[in-house]
């Protein structure tokens, strides 16, 4: 038994979610590669994404595979930050459009 | 950057017989990772020269910079040199075996006194292609050296120049502060004298990671920094080469340090690549040490692993004993058969 809930070695069986259901994870990870290939994007905007996208979900296996994932395309620094920057923009920005709501009820339950 | 070399900081990895003791314990004598010859029997491969293309030449170990990532741990504390004697006998040797490449490296191969000659040399003999694997900055260094782009114009001498990232803070911090700026200074010079604008000066760039991963696919990375380097600085060069960061010296002590050495090792044996195998530079290269010494390639150098057979110096070698000997492989030699394989020439496949 592992002593956390995540085990960075897990990552390396994530293969293994289609022995318990070989089509749902076979159309899973044929998805998933075609996702990323070079398309209207490029793979290495594609990987930027998905960076952000990973802090965005708290994913650790993620963040540790597109760190590195972008290390190889030479993505730099100041281009990763600014991608979980957006990332994180975004999922602020979310939170704080609520305070409209918050806003409303407020108005209509006080004078 | 290293502070100094594992040599001067007296580190036990300064040691070669060491290096090869780490590459023969942990994963690979518990048997968790398969040894590379192992993977070769079970391949049913055995590598062997094909036929000499290549004679690269390690002028001496002094360098200007010292790498954080130097597989030959150089630095300006090196004192091993290529004398006059075995310069004699490398110009020799190029008039017996004909190669059509003379590749020259260091640490800065630059800083031997002579150089210069060894290049004069190889052109009055003919030889196609003379490689200086130049780090750049030597060239901004002093007066003396200042002269050398001139110097390589008019020998038509191609100059190979490490560059690890278009980026002054992850450049800087693999091989030394200011490092990146001098080197762009050097570029712009190369280019205002043709270089890697005109057909015939060619000016090609190595990319090596800057740390435990592997290089991505060359041909993004080169499409990458063509364009970042044109519009910062309006630098042109011709082809990039990716080289996968083996193993050995001053990378296998990051490694170790960083506790990335098992890891990477497993990186390593899991991208091997097969189709690699035939285009590996030990296939039509021979590795000179500053002491007329000879190996399978510049990595087996700085290990001490010499060429198989009874000739092991330069000047007794026959250009006839040169073709299918059997290549003297190491754990390390899983970094150039990973992904799309690395050489000197960048990625194989
Ligand atoms: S410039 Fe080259 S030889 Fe010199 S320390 Fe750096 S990697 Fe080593
Ligand atoms: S390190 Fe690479 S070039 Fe050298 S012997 Fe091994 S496979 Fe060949």
């Amino acid at each position: 038994m592992s002593e956390t809930y995540y085990d960075p070695k897990d990552l390396k069986n994530f293969k293994k979610i289609t022995d318990w259901s070989e089509p749902l994870g076979t159309r899973f990870f044929e998805y998933y590669s075609k996702v990323f290939e070079e398309g209207a994007l490029s793979a290495r905007e594609k990987s930027l994404i998905a960076l952000a996208v990973s802090h965005v979900v708290k994913c650790p296996y993620c963040i540790d595979a597109y760190t590195k994932d972008g290390l190889q395309r030479g993505i730099t620094e100041e281009e990763m930050m600014e991608a979980v920057h957006a990332g994180a923009a975004i999922e602020s920005g979310a939170t704080l459009v609520h305070a409209v709501q918050m806003m409303n009820k407020h108005k209509k339950l006080s004078h | 950057m290293a502070k100094s070399s594992l040599q001067r900081s007296k580190h036990l990895l300064a040691d070669p017989k060491q290096q090869l003791q780490v590459l023969s314990s942990g994963p690979f004598s518990s048997g968790a990772l398969p040894t590379f010859s192992d993977r070769l029997k079970g391949l049913n491969v055995e590598l062997k020269t094909d036929k000499l293309e290549i004679l690269q030449v390690n002028l001496g170990y002094m360098c200007n910079q010292t790498c954080a990532h130097c597989h030959v741990d150089a630095g300006p504390d090196r004192k091993e040199i290529m004398s006059s004697d075995t310069i004699d006998q490398v110009i020799d040797a190029i008039g017996r075996f004909r190669p059509n490449t003379l590749d020259l490296t260091g640490g800065a191969p630059e800083m031997n006194p002579e150089f210069q000659r060894l290049i004069r040399a190889a052109v009055s003999l003919s030889v196609k292609d003379i490689i200086v694997r130049s780090n750049l900055t030597i060239l901004e260094s002093n007066n003396d050296y200042k002269n050398y782009p001139q110097f390589f114009k008019e020998n038509g001498v191609h100059v190979v120049s490490s560059l690890p990232h278009y980026s002054m803070r992850t450049t800087d911090r693999q091989r030394g502060e200011g490092v990146f700026s001098k080197s762009i200074t050097a570029l712009k010079r190369l280019n205002e004298l043709g270089y890697g604008r005109e057909k015939h000066l060619k000016l090609d760039l190595v990319y090596n990671p800057s740390g435990a991963f592997l290089p991505g696919s060359e041909k993004e990375l080169e499409a990458d920094f063509k364009r970042k380097l044109k519009a910062d600085f309006d630098i042109d060069f011709n082809e990039l080469f990716c080289i996968t960061n083996l193993p050995i010296s001053r990378f296998l002590e990051y490694l170790m340090a960083t506790e990335n050495y098992e890891e990477y090792m497993e990186t390593l044996v899991e991208a091997f690549n097969p189709s690699t195998l035939y285009g590996l530079m030990c296939r039509n290269t021979l590795s000179v040490g500053y002491d007329g010494s000879l190996y399978d390639c510049d990595f087996n150098q700085m290990l001490q692993i010499p060429i198989l057979g009874d000739k092991r110096y330069l000047a007794d070698l026959e250009s006839s004993a040169y073709s299918n000997r059997k290549i003297n492989v190491h754990q390390h030699c899983y970094g150039c058969t990973a992904g799309s394989g690395s050489s000197c020439q960048g990625s194989i496949s």
